[in-house]
């Protein structure tokens, strides 16, 4: 099975992040790592390669030249090679031309299973896994919370706002999967040592067969018109306990669908 | 959190250190304080840092190392010693004084024999060079050793062994005299396996700090062990012990290096959100002067110990580079925790704060491996004086 695993650079969720007023995009020049979830799409990723001998694992990302350190820390936890994207052409790509441009690296190379987080900590669309699917003209899971292969069947649970559903297809598939996936191994000095020797292929648009004008800021099929930073917080809701305080409060827990 | 070291490490050392920073910021920290105030070994963190290959660091891949070198290990205490100064110790001393005398003085045997389990983090070695009587000063090392019929017989007692009683301790080395000639004792090195017969460990020590780190007296009552667990040549014992108290040190200044720069950060942190008067502490001057000589004490510790790991890895003399680290970062642990409860004020005298642990565990920086005073005159002694 070869299973490729898409991982993005994001600012460090535990610094400030902001957006920048003059591009409307997210401020990338603070510290940045990978995004916590597609370590753990790495760490499912190696979990099935583990128990389904002969199985590859690569990571993919489209980022800028430092994302290499991103895909090193997913070669390092144990990932066979790896595919970069980047090309100045494709800085500030929206949804829609990222899903175009992971297509065209991922179609020619033909994986089996390719695994994303469900959504990023920055941009938060949530929408590239459904899109590369579409794309790549194969079957989506999405927010899976548990995922397994059994042949040529891909299942998992698939988390809901009431809860979750069973969901199956058949390989080939994009699958995206949720922070309760695993728990992301840490990486051995060996691993660390080990991911300098493995392959990373570079692609750019002119590799993709993308031309100048299909990705990138300018060209790109959404866009922000305003940014508003979060209003500051308010006081909340008070609750006074008259005797139903227990209800109100589960009332509210249930509205907000966290019981 | 300050990650700049004022050096340029290669990629790997890097990601070595963000691994090792994160590790112990979400694993170790949690239970610091937990493992602090009920004495407990961390059994499940050296455990995930065994499997992580902590280890193994500076050990050939042939005996299950990470074939990475010295200085990568002193990176990692470092590290682990900004949240926790008694994980970092364990691993030092499983390291640079269990792994270490069998990787450098061994035989091949003997290295497969040991170094494969130690690597692993498997088991844990000590190191019993101390005695009641007999520090740094080994010319007065009582515990002896006689060969009778095709074993070594061992009698004696050590003090302050790290690693030595815990589940997983297998193997302590020890220091001990097998002939007296022309009135100078001849001092050679012996690999006693833990549960050998004779072998007493006693009951861990109270200490003021490192509480969750483990440390007993030892006792050695007609422990016979096969010849061939004699460890480098007969009579080089001492030799061999003080390199591998050189190479300690830097180990040591890299562990006091991080509970220096661990305080840096916590006052920093509760500085900016601390208030009193009606502002943030940090913008009195009598808080942020404080910080930035904090600051500038670990900083030159470290790169004092960068360039003693520097020398020790192209082969070169660095036993003064390593005493002036060991120094040094020493007491630029003390000094800093001083000043980092100074400023926790009430909260830094509270012993689940880990500025309050690392002001009870830096005290023993400037004392094991070495007190100030000996690294005063091992560098006093490389100045001819």
């Amino acid at each position: 099975m070869k299973i490729a695993v898409l991982v993005k650079e994001v600012p460090d969720t535990w610094g400030d992040r902001r957006l920048d007023p003059s591009t409307k995009r997210v401020d990338r020049s603070s510290d940045v790592v990978v995004d916590e979830v597609d370590e753990k799409a790495v760490e499912i990723a190696l979990q099935l390669q583990a128990a389904n001998a002969g199985s590859t694992v690569t990571v993919v990302t489209m980022g800028p030249k430092r994302a290499l350190d991103s895909l090193r820390k997913g070669l390092a936890m144990g990932a066979d090679s790896a595919i970069h994207l980047v090309d100045d052409g494709l800085a500030g790509s929206d949804a829609v031309q990222t899903s175009a441009a992971l297509a065209a690296a991922l179609a020619p190379r033909g994986f089996d299973l390719v695994i994303a987080g469900n959504e990023s900590t920055d941009g938060r669309t949530a929408a590239v896994p459904a899109m590369l699917a579409e794309r790549l003209g194969v079957a989506q899971l999405t927010a899976l919370r548990t995922l397994h292969v059994s042949g040529s069947t891909v299942s998992g649970e698939r988390v809901t706002d009431d809860g979750y559903v069973d969901v199956e297809t058949s390989l080939p598939a994009v699958v995206s999967v949720n922070e309760q996936i695993a728990e992301a191994r840490y990486p051995s000095f060996k691993g660390i040592m080990g991911a300098k020797k493995k392959p990373v292929e570079v692609l750019g648009l002119g590799d993709l067969g993308l031309a100048a004008g299909d990705t990138g800021a300018a060209n790109s099929w959404s866009v922000v018109h305003d940014v508003t930073a979060r209003p500051a917080r308010t006081g909340g809701t008070i609750v006074t306990d008259d005797g139903t305080a227990a209800t109100q409060l589960a009332d509210y827990l249930a509205a907000a669908k966290l019981i | 959190m300050n990650s700049d070291t004022g050096v340029d490490l290669p990629t790997e050392y890097l990601q070595l250190q963000a691994m090792v920073r994160s590790f112990a910021q979400q694993v170790v920290a949690p239970v610091s304080a937990k493992h602090d105030e009920e004495h407990s070994f961390p059994y499940e963190v050296v455990a995930q840092m065994a499997e992580m290959g902590l280890f193994g660091i500076p050990f050939p891949e042939e005996y299950d190392g990470m074939g990475g070198d010295y200085f990568a290990h002193c990176l990692v205490l470092e590290e682990l010693a900004k949240v926790d100064q008694s994980v970092a110790i364990t691993l030092e001393a499983g390291v640079s004084l269990g792994a270490m005398p069998v990787f450098h003085f061994g035989s091949d045997e003997q290295k497969q024999q040991w170094l494969p389990r130690l690597a692993r983090g498997e088991a844990l070695g000590a190191f019993g060079l101390t005695e009641p009587g007999a520090g740094s000063d080994a010319g007065s090392t009582r515990t002896r050793a006689r060969l009778i019929a095709d074993d070594w017989v061992i009698d004696g007692s050590k003090q302050f062994i790290t690693n030595s009683g815990t589940d997983i301790t297998e193997l302590i080395t020890v220091t001990a005299v097998t002939a007296e000639i022309d009135g100078r004792k001849e001092i050679t090195n012996f690999l006693v396996p833990r549960h050998t017969d004779g072998v007493t460990v006693e009951k861990a020590y109270n200490k003021v700090g490192w509480n969750a780190s483990d440390t007993h007296p030892i006792t050695f009552a007609d422990v016979h062990i096969p010849e061939q667990n004699m460890l480098g040549e007969r009579g080089r014992g001492f030799a061999n012990f003080l390199r591998i108290l050189d190479e300690g040190r830097i180990a040591i200044a890299a562990l006091s290096v991080g509970a220096a720069q661990g305080c840096v950060d916590a006052s920093v942190e509760y500085s900016k959100q601390r208030e009193s008067f009606g502002q943030p502490i940090s913008h009195y001057q009598g808080v942020s002067f404080k910080i930035a000589r904090m600051e500038a004490r670990a900083h030159t510790a470290r790169l004092a110990y960068y360039r003693a790991a520097e020398l020790m890895l192209a082969g070169r003399s660095f036993k003064k580079e390593a005493a002036v680290a060991k120094l040094v970062a020493g007491e630029a642990a003390m000094d800093n925790a001083r000043d980092a409860t100074q400023i926790f004020g009430g909260y830094g005298f509270m012993n689940e704060y880990v500025v309050a642990r690392h002001y009870r565990d830096s005290k023993i920086l400037e004392i094991g491996e070495g007190t100030t005073e000996v690294q005063l005159m091992l560098i006093a002694r490389e100045l001819g004086l």
